[in-house]
């Protein structure tokens, strides 16, 4: 049995220890909102937040994140975050949708660390996240939009 | 399929008013929408708070038609019949109804059709439901809008007989009834019992579009919100009661078959259910994707190979190559153009090389189902209604209307989902036959399975031959084509093939907009072993290259300005001119670069709408380049809704760019090369050009805009590669360094 700390609940899991963090978020506790698109930490779908830092779940199996605090887009409710999914919305950034909660948690991580980033910084925190339709510049322009709206 | 978007484009406004009438308007009130999505949702139990677009309609009381339910709680309800892949369905579709029922945008909701192409088929494919060919606002242009208008006018009426008044005094305003002179005003909801009573008008007044209110401004999607917290829901998330997630171990080439297997350590697998053969391989059931996973990895397979398929890509090539030296069926016959070779002062040629690609949508295929007493059952991001429930019947022994279909959002698809031979839905088809029903079966394919099951954009090879005089002007043109048929082999053969010819193989090319006297375009469609598909803006995705960096070509080859050569060329099609000016003059073109740089320009018709794209690149010293800007001109008729044309003109772009700049699909003795997104590279975000988008105003109908940025962009950037460094390139993706 793994404890697994995920949006602030504790959830005992009887899974396997090898079982990537993704899968026990989607299949074992029922959050669907992580998404699976590579499996191999290519895409960057699967992204959450492990005590804050952004984190491909694919590929992390759950023995190495019990304990942690582990935070999926079900469980966003930061300043930084308001702001990102604000701005997401106001600029219709989204299209098939598919790899977005990918993007949001990764754009929520980025301006949690950086308040004001500049386009280089977006580049280096965002170029892992691939989206199909590439909704690119819109990403790039409601993350800064999120940056001028953080308190 | 998407060929006869073209075809009838002269014809859309009569056929879609014939079709309204006996699909719309026939079923009246009293319809009863099956009301699926909220069933899925409660059966989720673990899914948390999701919602989707469907939303539980408690009270609809008022349902004129098909298309429209309204609640007495102010609620409009559109029941859009194509499917949300990102393109904006969800959002154009119900424009269109809220403009003629004057209601508010935010009092509507969004709910997928079912699979009943009696009242939901694709209006330019026939009897057929479906989404593809960017047809989805083209057709359903006029029939959407009347049915807001058939709405709207029982609403009028409800209110004259309750008021009792002249029907011709009241207006619509917001989701407002009113008259005036009264003083007397009922909301939507006040009125739909009464409306609901209302005969069904037979013809019904509809707006000019300079009345136009929501139509042509930007309202925001209504799928944004839930696309932005993770409820959106998608095939990948559904889970029904006992459900088993299946994972498919398939023949490492294509055309081999099951010879035996041991599935000895994959049962020792916590979690595995079961492991059986269906005619595509062996199926491994499991209570979740991760123990399906790993008892997959464990099973041993025998296959048996002998009538695999075993060709590389550079032998299909060369074969394609060979192929070439001969003439093939004409697909378009102007003039002489062998005979004005000989009065050519000067003969350019060139040949084009492509490979195949992957749709690679960010959710790869999958697909959820379930028998039951009344049939099956299928949750899918559902694109192809009407072939996969002929599909799914002829596996299950049903009839096709029991095999109901519920429309999920796909998380992409760029022409993957709509599959001629319905085969990831087929594939599930087997599963849940094979363990007798026993369970509801969701079919996973891994990235890896998605990359490598085929049905790709096909290789093509082009040889292209022209001719200009001696005042620079082309005289002749040869354009020879070698590469598979996407529709031989499909029900959409018939239809779309003429004389031989597969129309999706010659678009762009056959329709050549440039005005020269002698034109030749043949084509070969060799059977080659590899299933193949269309892939977002399908015959456009060579063509367009091919004929836009070859005229680039002719144009520096005379010394001629390459936007002042096509625009002479094009003098007989003011469409494509129309993009082509405006493009250049928003992109300053002729305004000189650095050295480094260069300015590429392309215009392509496809899906009946006009794009022209500039692009800016940089080439550094390492021999790398990149793409900065790219300003793009579109004519896609009247602008429903301007932010999302803009959003498909930039990722229908990026989209393209990725064919542009790196993917492809290699063979090598028949096994694909690619496997998951490190070895099929796709656009990242660090990658993605400024863009800016233009839209030419128009009052033609509608067309669509999820396809034909994307043919554009290769050759925009090919030509500006030209420009910045001297080079011309012929083949996709674009290598600077050789």
């Amino acid at each position: 049995m793994i404890r697994l700390k995920i949006n602030g609940a504790t959830y005992k899991l009887h899974v396997d220890p090898d079982t990537p963090l993704l899968w026990a978020i989607r299949d074992a506790v029922g959050l669907t909102g992580t998404k699976y698109g590579c499996g191999r930490a290519l895409c960057g779908a699967c992204t959450v937040h492990i005590d804050g830092r952004p984190t491909r779940s694919c590929i992390m199996p759950v023995s190495a994140v019990a304990g942690q605090s582990i935070t999926t887009i079900e469980g966003l409710n930061s300043k930084a975050a308001t702001a990102v999914q604000s701005a997401w919305r106001q600029l219709d950034v989204v299209q098939c949708g598919y790899c977005q909660s990918g993007q949001v948690m990764s754009a929520t991580a980025l301006l949690t660390d950086n308040p004001n980033p500049s386009d280089e910084h977006i580049d280096a925190a965002m170029s892992g996240n691939i989206c199909r339709c590439a909704t690119y510049v819109r990403i790039r322009a409601a993350i800064k939009l999120a940056a001028k709206n953080l308190p | 399929m998407k060929k006869e978007a073209m075809i009838c484009e002269a014809k859309i406004v009569n056929e879609s008013r014939r079709e309204f009438l006996k699909s719309g308007l026939a079923t009246s009130a009293g319809l009863t929408l099956g009301i699926y999505f909220p069933a899925v949702l409660a059966r989720q139990a673990q899914a948390g708070p999701a919602k989707t677009g469907g939303q539980v309609v408690t009270q609809a009381t008022f349902e004129p038609n098909a298309f429209v339910h309204i609640g007495t709680d102010e609620s409009v309800t559109v029941i859009v019949k194509h499917l949300e892949m990102g393109q904006g369905t969800y959002t154009g579709l119900p424009t269109l109804v809220a403009e003629e029922l004057d209601a508010t945008w935010s009092q509507v909701r969004v709910e997928a059709a079912p699979a009943d192409a009696t009242r939901y088929n694709n209006l330019l494919w026939g009897p057929t439901q479906g989404t593809g060919g960017s047809t989805a606002v083209a057709n359903s242009y006029e029939q959407m809008r009347k049915a807001g208008a058939v709405a709207r006018e029982m609403l009028v009426q409800a209110a004259a007989v309750k008021w009792g008044v002249n029907a011709e005094h009241i207006t619509v305003q917001e989701g407002m009834v009113e008259h005036r002179q009264s003083n007397r005003k009922a909301s939507f909801g006040e009125l739909v019992e009464l409306a609901a009573q209302q005969p069904v008008p037979a013809e019904v007044f509809m707006k000019d579009p300079h009345e136009f209110r929501l139509i042509g401004t930007v309202l925001p999607r209504k799928d944004n919100a839930d696309k932005v917290n993770g409820s959106a829901l998608y095939t990948q998330d559904v889970k029904l009661r006992g459900m088993l997630t299946a994972l498919v171990a398939h023949p490492p080439r294509f055309g081999a078959k099951l010879k035996q297997f041991d599935a000895g350590e994959t049962k020792k697998v916590n979690g595995v259910v079961d492991a059986i053969a269906i005619p595509n391989g062996v199926a491994v059931l499991a209570k979740d994707f991760w123990s399906a996973k790993q008892g997959r990895d464990r099973l041993q397979v025998d296959w048996d190979e002998s009538n695999a398929f075993r060709l590389g890509s550079d032998e299909i090539m060369s074969r394609y190559k060979r192929l070439a030296q001969q003439p093939g069926r004409v697909a378009r016959k102007v003039g002489d153009a062998r005979a004005a070779l000989n009065e050519s002062s000067r003969v350019v040629e060139a040949t084009y090389e492509f490979p195949y690609l992957a749709h690679a949508a960010m959710e790869p295929m999958n697909c959820v189902i379930e028998l039951n007493q009344h049939g099956c059952e299928i949750w899918n991001g559902e694109q192809f209604q009407t072939p996969d429930q002929m599909a799914v019947a002829s596996v299950l022994g049903l009839k096709p209307e029991q095999v109901k279909i519920n429309m999920l959002y796909a998380g992409g698809s760029f022409g993957r989902r709509a599959n001629p031979q319905s085969d990831y839905v087929v594939e599930a088809a087997h599963i849940v036959k094979a363990i007798g029903g026993r369970a509801p079966v969701k079919l996973v394919w891994t990235r890896e399975d998605d990359m490598r099951a085929g049905y790709y954009r096909p290789m093509y090879f082009h040889q292209l031959r022209a001719g200009v005089d001696t005042g620079g002007n082309p005289i002749t043109w040869q354009h020879r084509i070698v590469g598979q048929s996407i529709l031989k082999g499909t029900s959409f053969e018939q239809a779309l093939a003429k004389d031989g010819i597969d129309q999706t193989s010659v678009e762009g090319a056959a329709n050549l907009p440039y005005v020269i006297p002698n034109i030749t375009v043949d084509l070969h469609s060799p059977d080659i072993g590899i299933p193949v598909q269309w892939w977002r803006s399908v015959g456009s995705t060579h063509t367009a290259f091919v004929v836009e960096t070859f005229i680039d070509e002719l144009a520096t080859t005379v010394g001629a300005d390459p936007f002042e050569f096509r625009r002479d060329l094009l003098r007989e099609h003011p469409r494509h001119l129309g993009v082509l000016e405006l493009v250049a003059r928003k992109a300053r073109w002729g305004q000189a670069l650095p050295n480094n740089r260069g300015r590429g320009i392309a215009v392509h018709e496809s899906f009946s709408s006009y794009v022209a794209q500039v692009a800016e690149v940089t080439v550094a010293g390492d021999g790398t380049f990149s793409v900065d800007r790219v300003v793009i001109a579109v004519d896609c008729g009247i602008a429903v809704n301007p932010d999302v044309i803009r959003a498909q003109m930039e990722g229908g772009m990026g989209f393209g760019l990725s064919a542009a700049l790196s993917s492809k699909i290699t063979l090598n003795q028949g096994r694909v090369e690619q496997s998951n997104f490190h070895d099929y590279t796709v656009l990242r975000l660090n990658q993605m050009p400024e863009v800016e988008v233009h839209i030419v105003k128009s009052t033609a109908a509608p067309t669509g805009v999820g396809e034909p940025a994307t043919p554009v962009i290769a050759p925009a950037v090919a030509n500006a590669l030209h420009a910045a460094t001297g080079r011309r390139f012929y083949e996709l993706p674009l290598r600077l360094s050789t």
